[in-house]
């Protein structure tokens, strides 16, 4: 290998990750001598991986991450824990390791601000840190003004788990505590939210819990939607594995067409109203309506739809210049809300971003979606779809994805699942 | 930085040995980049995906045709294949080739 300075900086870096000299920590002031500072808002699936590629692609460049949690749960797989197939240890991790590594600075705080003017994000924690260019990857909030009675008190008894962590927890000690013969109810989101697959991904696993545990007990999925994704994979999956469809399935779901939206919660009952209908639920779990995360509210990211419009070739705010905002906060659209989807844009936006940086002209760039989601532990199903740039937008790219076909290897993309896990892990925080 | 620590540093990562990759002379890493999701970071997997760091470029590059024309049968690689020129697997066969 020819040791240039680029590769030299990296050897650098490399060797005080080994030697325990870790390059974290420094302060960083954000000059544009030696490639400038990349301030990163959030170190989930978006944020982490984009961290990571930019050191990767040019070590000359600083990278600051604000997070406030030291340890991230990945909300995929989440379903995992809540169906009791994994643990909540599994689907967490740390930064530290991360940090030394790459030579990453993290800074465990909530970011308040963003000033685009004097390039400046300020913290909770009273820091304040210039960028050249700032990445916003915030994920989403819950939209708790479209449910009446619910809140964030209310979701310490009517968990949403929609942010993986201490809810993930709380509703699996739920489901654990839940009586046989109970009736476990998911009230689902209208578009766009994260994950469209994830409600009926949990609505499964939970079922697959309840077959071997509490085989007298029933889930009903509200549903503020008519369709849903990889629908007619999970209903096939539900016939085999749950009875659907006859006298005796586990699963019922009520579309938006039967009344299935959701329009209040009575918490301290585990009570969920809709238009004509009461429902007492032994455990109830709410998935409101969401937007794009907090901060990019404030920071005048977000437009009237409550996510953030940006350029689709680096990610670049169209509201306002070096910010850049990817992941579920995004406006996104052909690409779903997804973790890969978010690892996928963090990527071209790490390209993009090193490119400006050295003040080149961006690549082209290209993206991967997938989404696995596992019927019964032995039996999983995905959706993938390849993208490129097209007339300055994100395109699918005619022919290619699509769902498991019908005649699909089921086991065989539940092993391929959980090998996904593994791998997207390594890619964000390895 | 001691000259003893620089050296140090230049072995390590010399056996650290990862691609040197700038925007700018990206070729099929831009695209190699969105496969790490499912084959691992630089394609070393580290699940029971195969991993497709230093392959020979030649298999990479003809497994990815054969997904796409359906001569070989997989899970997704099929759906995925389906995505790109053969010009754009012949770059990405190269990259991941290159990595030890
Ligand atoms: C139940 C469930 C299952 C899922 N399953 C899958 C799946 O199988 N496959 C898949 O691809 N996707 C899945 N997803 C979707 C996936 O989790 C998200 O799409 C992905 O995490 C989005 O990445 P992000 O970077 O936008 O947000 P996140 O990963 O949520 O990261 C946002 C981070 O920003 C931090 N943050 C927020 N505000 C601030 C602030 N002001 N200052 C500093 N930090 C801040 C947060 O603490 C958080 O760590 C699932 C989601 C759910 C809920
Ligand atoms: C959604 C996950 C996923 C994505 C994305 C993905 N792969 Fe794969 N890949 C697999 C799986 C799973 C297999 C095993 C074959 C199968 O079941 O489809 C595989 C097999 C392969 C193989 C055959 C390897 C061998 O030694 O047999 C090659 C080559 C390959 N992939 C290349 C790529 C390239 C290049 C990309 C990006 C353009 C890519 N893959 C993206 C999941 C993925």
């Amino acid at each position: 290998m020819t040791m240039n300075r680029r590769n030299f900086i990296k050897a650098v870096g490399a060797a005080g990750a080994a030697s325990g000299l870790s390059l974290a920590g420094h302060s960083f002031a954000g000059s544009k001598s030696g490639g400038g500072h990349v301030v990163v808002i959030g170190g989930g699936a978006g944020g982490a991986t984009c961290a990571k590629y930019i050191r990767h692609l040019d070590s000359n460049v600083k990278v600051t991450v604000v997070e406030p949690k030291t340890e991230f749960a990945t909300c995929f797989m989440s379903n995992w824990v809540i169906g009791g197939l994994k643990d909540q240890e599994w689907i967490t991790h740390g930064y530290a390791d991360w940090s030394k590594k790459h030579g990453i600075n993290v800074v465990h705080d909530t970011a308040v601000s963003i000033d685009p003017a004097t390039k400046m994000v300020k913290t909770k924690g009273g820091q304040s840190i210039k960028y050249d260019r700032c990445v916003v990857s915030p994920g989403v909030d819950l939209r708790y003004d479209t449910i009446e009675g619910y809140d964030a008190a209310a979701a310490e008894k009517v968990p949403h788990a929609w942010h993986a962590g201490p809810q993930t927890a709380l509703l699996r000690k739920q489901l654990e505590a839940m009586p046989d013969g109970g009736t476990f109810v998911i009230a689902s989101p209208p578009n766009p939210f994260r994950c469209p697959p994830g409600p009926y991904e949990r609505a499964s696993l939970v079922a697959n819990y309840f077959k071997t545990n509490k085989p007298k007990s029933k889930i009903l999925v509200l549903d503020a939607k008519d369709k849903f994704s990889k629908q007619g994979l999970f209903v096939a999956g539900w016939e085999k594995h749950y009875g659907y469809g006859t006298d005796n399935s586990m699963i019922e779901w009520r579309p938006k067409a039967s009344d299935g939206t959701a329009r209040a919660v009575k918490a301290d009952s585990r009570t969920v109203v809709t238009e004509f209908d009461e429902i007492k639920a032994d455990v109830l779990n709410v998935i409101p309506a969401q937007k794009a995360g907090h901060i990019a509210e404030v920071a005048g990211l977000t437009d009237e739809s409550g996510w953030c419009p940006v350029d689709h070739l680096t990610w670049e705010s169209k509201l306002h210049k070096d910010i850049h905002v990817i992941g579920d906060a995004a406006i996104q659209k052909p690409l779903p809300k997804s973790g890969y989807a978010a690892n996928s844009e963090a990527k071209v936006c790490a390209a993009a971003i090193v490119a400006l940086l050295n003040g080149k002209s961006p690549v082209a760039p290209s993206w991967v979606n997938t989404c696995y989601s596992l019927v019964a532990p032995t039996y999983g199903i995905s959706v993938a779809m390849v993208y490129n740039y097209v007339d300055g937008k994100v395109a699918k790219v005619k022919g290619s994805g699509g769902v498991t076909p019908k005649d699909g290897n089921f086991t065989m993309e539940a092993i391929y699942a959980e090998s996904w896990y593994k791998n997207i892990i390594d890619d964000m925080f390895g | 930085m001691t000259t003893r620590k620089v050296l140090a540093a230049m072995a390590i990562a010399g056996l650290a040995a990862s691609q040197p990759v700038s925007a700018a002379d990206a070729g099929g890493a831009i695209i190699a980049a969105q496969c790490n999701g499912c084959h691992g970071f630089e394609g070393a997997s580290k699940g029971v995906v195969p991993a497709l760091n230093g392959k020979p470029a030649l298999l990479l590059s003809q497994a990815m045709k054969d997904f796409k024309s359906g001569a070989r049968k997989g899970t997704i690689m099929n759906r995925i294949a389906k995505g790109y020129t053969d010009g754009e697997m012949d770059n990405v066969a190269q990259y991941y080739s290159g990595i030890k």
